[in-house]
């Protein structure tokens, strides 16, 4: 058995490591450690609830708008008040926007520059791929950065900027639109599906949202230009749906609203084969391996507290691992598409469980159905009409704000006590997907995933981490920053 | 030139901020102007020991590193180790590798208010004792030290702002590879006076409700935020106003107060961050360089002169009365 440490892991948000133990060439082991430790849930402590608001966009610079709509939907809660319609519209439009520019920062930039690697140089398509997926260099940056720019313009209207806007507030949005900013939004949209079209589908969204199973989109791609095509090709060239299956155990806390059109995103936990109903009493969070103090029980995140103690023994990540019903799950674009039912992730998961391929693939069907959605809702909204209702705060209150990130379910779990925040609980998707291993010993689902992955022959040089690794660590789109926060 | 880019005790929104440069293709403007990425942790594709081996390299002086920018806090702790954040795969301390690599580098800039003054990471009682490269809050040290100055002569070149606008950093990377970004260029808090020269204020779309102190109540309303809802433009240096946000945004235009991000020490007003702290109805915190007598004065006149028109959109979320038309103007 040899060991290998990966370090500092890039092109993920923040900063990570991943050790390995290598047996006969395959991964026999893996143990994750999110490195940096900065402390929000201390920091906010003792200050009014509003001020979350300031805060909680600057847990991260990637989910910002997330971790915002989570804040204020725990302030919501507390404050027992209800967005009316427009403000609901521009807060899903923030998300769903933000949720877009994400996954595809991830697709882009973080993930496909791994294949223009030159340990691929003997594969037919490496060439072309390596022209288009280069970090940095290649063709795709230059299209798809000034592409993003052009979509976040949407978040300067709705939001005056991004990332860490304020514009969130429990009871809507401050940024009431006006008719004819409504228009500009919803022309900002339309260029961006110009965009996805043309370079990433090289079809419509809707024929691409309407692909049932796998065969079908595998056919589908056949022959066809647009990058999502040219990473299906290579996923079956190399097997990439062979790689990376983790627990098969998934979670989502649901997003959008079912009255507004578009899309919904149903809430759930997937388990062999089939949804059921998710309680939220039955998450806990276990830091047995993380450097924190520990109490005799893993704790809710209502009432947990668990300070730093960096010189914990046995401990090895500022990560905490949370678990439902005391299992590790997997949260992200295709966890979601798979409680909500879409029949190709279904078919995805049904024939190789959540891994490289089924895990890109979840992203890139997302951004195909939320687009549409965001169109939808951007004609709903009805400019001079009520975009925030305001509340006051009472003196002694708890609130719960779940929303779904563009990496999976995230969760702020706030007490107020005599009007300031007594404690505040964060519980972000990276932290469930690259979680250490529990009291039980059981591995985070990266950690799982990792174990049987081979190491050779695909690496650039003889000490270069290895390439299968990277693919794996990379198709969960990590967000170190949220993860420890 | 090239440059070398890490991360610590921050959330990268500065390198997502900039990534959403609407200069142009943000790669192609950096080749052009001769700057070269030599690593960046969310771009680059050198991973694990592939980039550990440059860090080593330009730590140990074999590879010349032009520009060496931290983004993120500088975090001491616990005890003055660091080891709330050791940089994967080294073992070593981030703040270690940012002496080391500050040591070596031609020119070192603190990309955010994170690595400029410690930021939102040290809000709060500091957990992480965080501190930024050249500055600990407002006073001079940080982890560098006062005395610090580039092989050039130049001071930590601070881009504050939480994030920072992606033009600040651009442009403040060309001017150093052109060698056009002197001591004089830099102000007090050492940020680039190109932007750190004008008041959030300038360019306000509120202006005019500014002008007769006709205040927004509530997050929603069109009126000024200064006197009821935080709003510290008059005092925060950046042009966030001139220079839109995202094609044409700013914290005003999206209903919500500045809170001086570019400042250090921004992170713990001493009050809540969208109320406004006063002492008999009048609000603290005026313009820095205004007589306080005159401000009063000034904002008792205006506000009873203020027209029917500016008084109610102050208080509402979209225009109610438009600007009266004139029938009677010049012809040409």
């Amino acid at each position: 058995v040899s060991r290998i440490v990966v370090g500092p892991f890039n092109r993920v948000e923040g900063d990570l490591e991943v050790e390995l133990e290598v047996a006969d060439s395959v991964v026999s082991s893996a143990r994750v450690r999110a490195s940096l430790f900065r402390g929000f849930e201390q920091i906010l402590q003792g200050k009014v609830p509003e001020d979350a608001l300031v805060f909680a966009p600057r847990i991260c610079g990637i989910c910002s708008v997330s971790q915002s709509a989570a804040a204020a939907g725990a302030l919501a809660d507390a404050m027992g008040i209800v967005a009316p319609r427009n403000g609901r519209l521009a807060k899903q439009l923030m998300q769903g926007v933000e949720n877009l520019a994400d996954h595809l920062s991830h697709f882009y930039l973080f993930f496909m520059p791994d294949f223009a690697r030159p340990a691929y140089s003997g594969r037919s398509w490496h060439g072309e791929v390596a022209a288009r997926f280069r970090a940095i260099h290649g063709s795709a940056a230059a299209e798809f950065l000034p592409a993003r720019a052009g979509l976040m313009r949407a978040l300067g209207l709705l939001a005056g900027k991004w990332p860490h806007t304020q514009a969130f507030l429990p009871g809507g949005t401050s940024r009431p639109l006006q008719s004819s900013e409504r228009i500009r939004l919803y022309r900002l949209l339309r260029e961006f599906r110009g965009f996805l079209e043309a370079k990433l589908f090289g079809d419509a969204l809707e024929a691409v949202a309407g692909i049932d199973c796998e065969d079908r989109l595998m056919a589908w791609a056949q022959g066809r230009s647009g990058d999502f095509c040219r990473f299906l090709a290579i996923a079956e060239d190399l097997g990439l749906q062979k790689l990376g299956r983790s627990w098969d155990r998934f979670i989502s806390y649901g997003s959008y609203n079912a009255e507004d059109g578009g899309v919904r995103f149903a809430q759930g936990l997937w388990e062999q084969g089939s949804v059921v109903p998710l309680n939220v009493l039955g998450i806990q969070e276990d830091v047995h391996y993380a450097w924190y103090a520990e109490g005799s029980q893993p704790q809710a995140p209502s009432t947990a507290t668990a300070p730093p103690m960096p010189d914990k023994e046995g401990a090895y990540t500022w990560c905490k691992a949370p678990r439902i019903h005391g299992k590790p799950a997997e949260t992200g674009a295709l966890a979601r598409q798979l409680i909500s039912g879409h029949p190709l992730a279904s078919s995805l998961v049904a024939a190789d469980g959540a891994n490289v391929k089924s895990r890109v693939v979840g992203r890139l069907l997302e951004v195909a159905r939320l687009l549409p959605a965001l169109e939808t809702w951007a004609e709903a909204l009805r400019p001079g009409e009520s975009f925030c209702e305001f509340g006051q705060m009472p003196e002694e209150a708890t609130g719960l704000g779940l929303v779904e990130a563009a990496r999976g379910s995230l969760g702020h779990w706030l007490t107020v006590r005599h009007g300031r925040i007594h404690n505040y609980q964060i519980v972000s998707p990276t932290t469930w997907n690259f979680s250490p291993r529990d009291t039980q010993d059981q591995p985070g689902p990266l950690e799982r995933a990792l174990v049987g992955t081979p190491v050779g022959p695909a690496r650039d040089a003889a000490d270069a981490p290895p390439v299968a690794v990277q693919h794996v660590v990379r198709s969960f789109d990590p967000c170190m920053v949220c993860t420890v926060h | 030139m090239n440059l070398l880019w890490l991360q610590s005790g921050g959330c990268g929104g500065c390198t997502l901020s900039w990534l959403g440069s609407e200069m142009g293709p943000l790669f192609s403007t950096l080749a052009d102007e001769g700057l070269e990425i030599l690593w960046h942790p969310s771009v680059s594709e050198a991973t694990g020991s592939e980039a550990v081996r440059i860090l080593e390299a330009c730590a140990a002086g074999t590879r010349a590193l032009d520009i060496f920018c931290v983004e993120g806090a500088l975090l001491r702790g616990p005890r003055g180790t660091g080891r709330f954040h050791e940089l994967a795969g080294t073992g070593v301390a981030a703040i270690e590798w940012a002496r080391r690599l500050s040591a070596r580098a031609r020119h070192v800039v603190a990309v955010g208010s994170c690595a400029a003054f410690g930021g939102i990471t040290s809000a709060g009682a500091n957990p992480t004792d965080a501190c930024g490269l050249q500055y600990d809050g407002a006073a001079r040290g940080g982890l560098l030290g006062e005395d610090f100055r580039d092989s050039t002569g130049l001071p930590v070149i601070n881009i504050a702002g939480c994030p920072t606008h992606p033009d600040w950093i651009t442009e403040t990377l060309i001017a150093l590879a052109r060698g056009e970004l002197r001591t004089a260029d830099l102000d007090e808090f050492g940020r680039p006076r190109f932007y750190a020269d004008h008041l959030v204020h300038h360019g306000c779309s509120r202006n005019e409700f500014y002008e007769f102190k006709a205040s927004a109540e509530r997050p929603t309303d069109q009126g000024c935020l200064m006197e009821n809802l935080g709003c510290k433009g008059t005092q925060a240096h950046a042009d966030c106003n001139l220079r839109p946000w995202n094609g044409g945004g700013s914290c005003l235009t999206g209903g919500y107060p500045c809170i001086r991000c570019t400042e250090p020490g921004f992170e713990e007003p001493g009050h809540p961050f969208a109320r406004t702290p006063k002492v008999a109805g009048i609000p603290i915190g005026l313009p820095a360089d205004m007589p306080k007598a005159w401000f009063v004065a000034l904002a008792a006149l205006s506000k009873s002169a203020t027209p029917a028109r500016v008084r109610i959109n102050a208080t509402a979320d979209h225009v109610v009365p438009g600007p009266q038309t004139r029938r009677d103007g010049p012809k040409r």
